[in-house]
């Protein structure tokens, strides 16, 4: 009896065995498609970033790495002012709409949360339609509205009496900035208002009647209630409308070029690696700055996950 | 208690027109670029606005497409199409590269998502930690490297430098997964029980359920694609190969008088995309929040 049961037991953990082999194997032949375009596209670019940050390498380079040289390309970099132009105007970007594009979208979402289904899809459609629009499109027109002779800024702003002499937007450092910061505001503001209103809605009834009960004001139930509960959704804003101004780009380059002190990092790398005469094509030095700015956006994601789970 | 009900009204009153009027703004610039690729020269240079084009006219569009031409496609050096307005073989790029990006996407992504939720296979945990840590990180940021390695790929000034690292970036394995969790396990095992394979398992009964999840990913992948303007710029560097977004921008640089005609071309880039975009936009809502919510 008792051998029997062993050998039940035996054939049990060998049978066992054998499934988890199978699921092995079939989990791993179901992940390698995806795998092979993950580590192909996005791991092996990453650590090639990495490491050339490192070497001297550039365009003209056959090999892929170039020389070592240390930690140098770092030590350029706070030495390089047009780096440190850009990452301060990278910064007044970012501390400037992240804070504005999650406040402008929740005071959205909460006033259109409430409406009848299709008002309210047509809301979330065209504060979306900015981002739909592409960059590209959206700053061709925004260039003619900033036109110097021709633009409507000018002629409404004119019109209303705010300025009295046309301003050349996108040329003068005094604008120029703020300008392209409007732009990526209006481009911005779409997903997280999809999030507020979703997350609205999912707001858990019984505790904010049980709140009403207790006499509170709306203020209170939305501070206390539904902003506790939504806190996971804001987090999330939080990350993605960082990294998006953090990587603000095309704006840059089709309206300004960086110049009228716009530039920013990630126009910088772009720069670096591909425009500038001096070190044309120096991509250690324009991966440094990459890994710069990752490095940035890490400790801030790190910052505002610890911050919201604080709270 | 009266007051309250009082002011809260005044509020909501005031809040629907403050939108009404965001709305309106939010508009403009697609109302100006539509209106824009249809008006006269005197109409778009005049320094007092047209609000509503005084005619309507094409030929925005026809100097757009006498500005350069393409053959409409080609394969290698031997297959090569009628020659046509570049903006048109842009506008075929764009189509081909977004739908390649979106049908790679969704392939590989239903199949690993469905992976990293039903099956137990060893090392799964670290895998999608590493999988959503890169979703954390800048993207933008391996696109020199990523150049290099196509160039050594002998892919560089192609469609697929574009389209590949699309398809690698994991946001779609992590949306799948997240659809896929709500497959019930019984279901799983019953179908494992009728012996039926791993492959049809997933065609006949994971596919089926996941569907909601897989179109909110297309829809999704196909208008980033379609948008994604850094890498286009990056990757691709011939006239042939030029997306509409990367075309109408370097027409941009090289008249920077002729609104006109940009209008034409940014009409013509962005109303596909937000056709595409209002057709299936219950999707794509769907899918912005199904990726946020265990985010």
């Amino acid at each position: 009896m008792k051998g029997v049961l062993n050998l039940a037991k035996q054939s049990n953990a060998t049978m066992s065995r054998a499934l988890q082999r199978r699921e092995n194997i079939s989990g791993y032949l179901f992940m390698l498609p995806s795998l092979i375009f993950f580590a192909g596209f996005v791991i092996i670019p990453m650590v090639i970033c990495i490491l050339t940050s490192l070497t001297d390498a550039n365009m003209r380079d056959t090999s892929m790495l170039g020389n070592f040289i240390g930690l140098s390309n770092f030590a350029k970099l706070f030495q390089d002012k047009d780096f440190k132009q850009a990452l301060w105007n990278t910064i007044v970007i970012v501390v400037v709409s992240v804070p504005t594009v999650c406040a402008f979208s929740l005071w959205v979402a909460s006033a259109i949360y409430k409406l009848k289904g299709p008002v309210l899809s047509a809301f979330r459609c065209i504060f979306y339609l900015p981002v739909v629009t592409g960059s590209v499109a959206v700053v061709v027109v925004w260039k003619w509205m900033y036109n110097n002779y021709y633009g409507i800024f000018n002629y409404v702003l004119k019109g209303v009496g705010i300025i009295d002499k046309n301003i050349n937007w996108l040329g003068d450092p005094k604008f120029a900035l703020w300008c392209i910061i409007l732009i990526l505001f209006t481009t911005s503001v779409g997903q997280p208002i999809v999030l507020y209103v979703s997350a609205l809605g999912n707001v858990d009834q019984t505790l904010v009647e049980a709140a009403q009960v207790d006499g509170a004001t709306n203020f209170q139930v939305f501070w206390r209630v539904k902003w506790a509960q939504m806190m996971p959704t804001t987090l999330y804003i939080l990350v993605i409308t960082t990294i998006n101004s953090f990587q603000c780009f095309a704006l840059i380059q089709l309206l300004t070029s960086g110049g009228s002190n716009t530039n920013t990092v990630m126009y910088h790398i772009y720069f670096t690696a591909f425009k500038l005469t001096e070190q044309a094509g120096h991509f250690g030095y324009a991966n440094a700055m990459g890994v710069v700015l990752a490095l940035f956006i890490g400790a801030l994601s790190a910052v505002q996950f610890k911050l919201a789970k604080e709270k | 208690m009266k007051i309250q009900n009082g002011s809260s009204r005044a509020y909501r009153i005031f809040s629907i027109v403050v939108l009404v009027i965001l709305a309106f703004l939010f508009l403009f610039p697609l109302y100006w670029i539509v209106t824009g690729a249809f008006k006269n020269g005197a109409d778009i240079n005049n320094p007092q606005p047209v609000w509503f084009p005084t005619e309507w006219v094409s030929t925005n569009f026809e100097k757009l497409f006498a500005k350069r031409s393409a053959p409409l496609f080609s394969v290698g050096d031997a297959i090569v199409g009628p020659t046509v307005p570049a903006a048109i073989r842009w506008l075929v790029n764009t189509v081909f590269m977004s739908v390649m990006a979106m049908l790679l996407t969704c392939l590989t992504a239903a199949m690993a998502g469905y992976s990293l939720a039903k099956k137990r296979f060893a090392g799964r945990g670290i895998m999608f930690s590493l999988i959503v840590c890169a979703m954390a990180l800048p993207k933008q940021v391996i696109l020199i490297p990523l150049l290099k390695e196509m160039a050594a790929l002998d892919l560089y000034g192609t469609l697929w430098a574009v389209i590949f690292p699309t398809v690698g970036w994991p946001f779609g394995v992590f949306l799948m997964k997240q659809f896929a969790e709500g497959i019930p396990g019984e279901i799983l095992e019953a179908t494992r029980i009728d012996g039926a394979s791993e492959l049809k398992t997933f065609t006949t009964v994971v596919m089926p359920m996941i569907k909601p999840g897989i179109g909110a990913l297309a829809i999704f992948t196909f208008i980033n694609s379609w948008n994604d303007y850094f890498m286009q710029l990056v990757m691709l560097d011939k006239n042939e190969i030029y997306t509409i977004s990367l075309g109408i921008a370097t027409l941009q640089s090289e008249t920077t008088v002729d609104t006109g005609l940009l209008m034409a071309g940014a009409a013509l880039a962005s109303v596909p995309i937000i056709i595409v975009f209002l057709v299936f936009q219950k999707y794509f809502t769907q899918g912005i929040t199904m990726g946020a919510v265990k985010g």
